[in-house]
């Protein structure tokens, strides 16, 4: 029996309310190895949401989470097993203000997998450099510029040699001119075969990079589909509606 | 009520008190000094008494052992109203010519009129009562009592240099401090506190192992407050409380009850009557 | 021209005191040399005592605080009885005056007639015991205030990374929430520094007691001018660290990054 690998990630029926306000509405998605889906949609369309869940930073209502087949969303599942086999990086960076670059890098891996010391910081020094930032390992965040911090933030995601990388909206919070940087980064993971989740603003990154997008519109994924496909004929009207705004607001 | 040593606000007051008194002429002296030029003036008939022919004493009610017993003053037992008497002898008077009346604590040093030829009632000598009221010579100089629970193990000491192991309390303001210092040296830092229920707190909760504070304070701690303790015994040290006799301000009498007592305590009569009443609550610790 | 006023007001207050009808008195019984000479030595040698008491009972509050904080700021509800005492806890120990517990717990203990000997007859400890149950429930609530203070989001990234949520708040919340609870922390630290001289309830001699001990004896007050200053001497050089730290953290604020 030679049954095809599962997906790396799957999504069944995932459902999330807070309080009265239901946030994600059955949402399913598979993402396979080396594979990327980009999430687009409307602030609010529970983008983020979804990825939180996967993360286990949130507590689905409904449904399941499948990492690599195994279900992960089940209450006797220990999260924190969870969450060292992905990586999330967010929108406002959320690089610890009191660790110097190198700092930030090596606290999971070594405190969360048990690398000694000298191992982690070869390491995250090579990740670092491979990223261009040399030479910046001993600065505080604060000194950095945003697109340097969320590299930073990247790399410190890459640093536990995550499954599939969650990011999270990773150019929302930078200044138009220091978006290419971490662009430019995220699609150098995508040719090195990084699984990815990527929910993004940046329509025509999303085209470029991603293998799948689905369109998430008041918590269910409306429509899904080859980029080409989806961004030159959508197919329903909220779609096409979303993304004449979106061109309107010239970011396609 | 007996006397509850004071705060130190009352010492401080006392003390600048006794500095402006100072300053204007030396009280004491001019005291002891009459009474030795008019002893040979102090005969009965001269006196000038509340009611002629007799010598009326005062002192509180209800009076407390040792210093009256079975709080009756007539009896001639207990300290001071053994004191009493033999200041009468002294002065001509039968003991059927002394009569007993009862004066509060608070109105003896009153300014004012006195009902009383003299009154003996464990009233300290300080500048404040002197400027409202004549004092005699003392008759008696409060030495320090050591009190220590029944069941302790300084229970039974008859020197200080048993005592010097003890963990000794004290309250703040007040001599024994001092005393405590100079004639038993203990070993151990003496706790000092803010008052003298604190003091007897810590002694109940076995916080000290004694508690030191002057005599007359001591008896009433025994035999009203600390159920079940034992006054080990007292020594002497300086800056006890001196009791004298109170007469009306500026009394033709002061000076014949002062001759009275300081002959008595030539005579070492007064300290057989001490030895007699006080002696016996409270052992005279040896030095050793 | 600062300095000049400076000069002026303050040369003119103490002209003011100097001149005044009853300065002689004043000098004689409040800053006489020979006595502050005399008794400083004693002083010193009880305020030797506060300032021991100080570090260890500031030591042990340090470490309780933050305990008594982490339980309070936890959301287990496995941990809701541990909440609920903690929250009495701070509530009864903030609202009772120092003086009080440090009097119940010194002679209260005792009375109970369980304590162990070594500690009915410690009232050092028995003090320093009162002074920290106080000073754990005010620093819990700076502690608390600065744990609150750091964002959700850090929590968050140290979990996506992998942490558990201990470790999250080892690394992530506390040391940042402490860094920003210093300033408050040495202010509670300066009033913890002049309440040690609350065990002199107690018994201890301690500075302020030797020095009312000294001034009972020969009715001069110099001797708490001795004590003031050796209490001055601590607290100000605490109080221009705290505000060197208050600058340092306004400085840190002006260029933060948007968390």
């Amino acid at each position: 029996m030679s049954a095809a690998p599962p997906p790396v990630l799957e999504v069944r029926g995932v459902t999330k309310a807070y309080g009265d306000r239901e946030v994600l509405r059955g949402i399913d998605l598979e993402v396979g190895e080396h594979r990327a889906v980009a999430l687009i949609g409307a602030s609010g369309s529970g983008k983020s949401t979804l990825l939180r869940c996967i993360d286990l930073l949130e507590t689905i209502d409904d449904g399941d989470v499948f990492l690599d087949g195994q279900v992960i969303t089940d209450p006797s599942c220990a999260a924190v097993g969870v969450r060292r086999r992905l990586g999330l990086v967010f929108q406002a960076f959320n690089l610890f203000p009191h660790l110097t670059v190198l700092q930030n890098v090596v606290l999971a891996p070594m405190r969360s997998h048990g690398v000694g010391r000298a191992e982690a910081e070869a390491a995250a020094r090579e990740l670092l450099a491979r990223f261009g930032l040399q030479g910046r390992e001993g600065d505080y965040p604060d000194r950095l510029s945003g697109g340097q911090q969320q590299r930073v933030a990247i790399v410190r995601a890459l640093a536990t040699h995550p499954r599939a990388l969650l990011l999270d909206e990773v150019t929302s919070a930078l200044d138009p001119e220091l978006v290419g940087e971490v662009l430019a980064l995220v699609r150098g993971l995508k040719e090195q075969g990084m699984t990815m989740v990527i929910a993004t603003h940046e329509m025509a990154f999303a085209r470029e990079v991603a293998d799948e997008v689905c369109f998430l519109h008041e918590g269910r994924v409306l429509e899904r589909g080859d980029p080409g496909r989806i961004f030159s004929a959508p197919e329903r009207p909220e779609t096409q509606q979303f993304l004449r705004r979106v061109l309107e607001a010239g970011r396609l | 009520m007996p006397k509850i040593p004071r705060s130190i606000l009352a010492v401080a007051l006392t003390a600048i008190a006794a500095v402006s008194l100072a300053a204007c002429g030396d009280d004491d002296d001019a005291a002891s000094s009459t009474s030795q030029t008019t002893a040979t003036a102090c005969q009965k008939a001269d006196l000038a008494l509340v009611t002629p022919g007799t010598l009326t004493v005062a002192t509180d009610s209800p009076a407390f052992p040792p210093y009256v017993i079975d709080d009756d003053p007539t009896s001639g037992k207990g300290f001071e109203s053994a004191v009493a008497y033999a200041v009468a002898e002294e002065l001509g008077f039968t003991a059927e010519e002394v009569k007993w009346i009862r004066v509060p604590f608070n109105s003896t040093f009153a300014p004012g009129p006195k009902k009383f030829d003299f009154d003996l009632n464990q009233v300290s000598i300080n500048a404040e009562r002197q400027a409202g009221a004549d004092f005699s010579s003392p008759y008696y100089t409060t030495p320090q009592g050591v009190l220590v629970a029944g069941d302790s193990e300084f229970a039974d000491a008859t020197t200080v240099t048993e005592l010097k192991d003890a963990q000794i309390g004290v309250q703040v303001g007040t001599t024994s401090l001092d005393a405590v210092n100079a004639v038993i040296a203990p070993g151990k830092q003496v706790r000092v506190f803010n008052d003298s229920n604190d003091v007897v707190r810590a002694l109940k909760n076995g916080q000290v192992d004694a508690i030191v504070t002057d005599l007359p304070t001591t008896l009433y701690l025994r035999d009203a407050v600390v159920e079940g303790s034992t006054l080990v015994g007292q020594f002497e040290a300086p800056g006890g409380d001196d009791w004298g006799a109170v007469l009306e301000k500026d009394s033709a009498l002061t000076a014949c009850v002062s001759g009275a007592i300081d002959s008595l305590r030539d005579s070492g009569e007064l300290a057989a009557i001490t030895e007699e009443w006080i002696g016996a609550e409270a052992p005279v610790l040896a030095l050793e | 021209m600062a300095a000049v006023s400076s000069v002026v007001v303050l040369g003119g207050l103490a002209l003011l005191i100097v001149s005044s009808p009853g300065w002689e008195d004043v000098q004689r019984t409040f800053f006489s040399w020979e006595v502050f000479r005399d008794s400083f030595p004693d002083v010193l040698r009880g305020f030797w005592l506060d300032v021991k008491l100080f570090l260890v009972v500031e030591a042990v509050v340090l470490v309780l605080a933050l305990g008594v904080a982490l339980v309070r700021s936890s959301r287990a509800p496995a941990l809701f009885p541990m909440r609920l005492l903690a929250t009495v806890f701070t509530d009864v120990m903030r609202g009772v005056p120092v003086i009080l517990v440090v009097y119940l717990i010194g002679f209260g203990v005792p009375a109970l007639g369980i304590a162990p000997d070594w500690l009915v007859e410690d009232p050092i400890i028995l003090g320093g015991i009162g002074l920290a149950l106080c000073y754990t429930a005010y620093v819990a609530e700076v502690y608390r205030a600065g744990l609150d203070s750091v964002h959700p989001s850090q929590r968050a990234a140290a979990l996506a990374v992998g942490l558990s949520e201990t470790q999250a708040m080892r690394h992530v919340i506390v040391p940042q929430a402490v860094r920003r609870v210093v300033p408050p922390l040495l202010n509670d630290f300066i009033s913890l520094q002049k309440d040690v001289a609350l065990v002199a309830i107690l018994g201890p001699q301690e500075a302020f007691r030797v020095a009312q001990i000294s001034a009972a004896s020969d009715f001069n007050f110099t001797p708490f001018l001795a004590a003031a200053m050796l209490y001055l001497a601590v607290t100000v050089p605490l109080a221009r660290i705290v505000d060197r730290q208050q600058a340092k953290a306004r400085r840190r604020q002006g260029h933060v990054v948007p968390a």
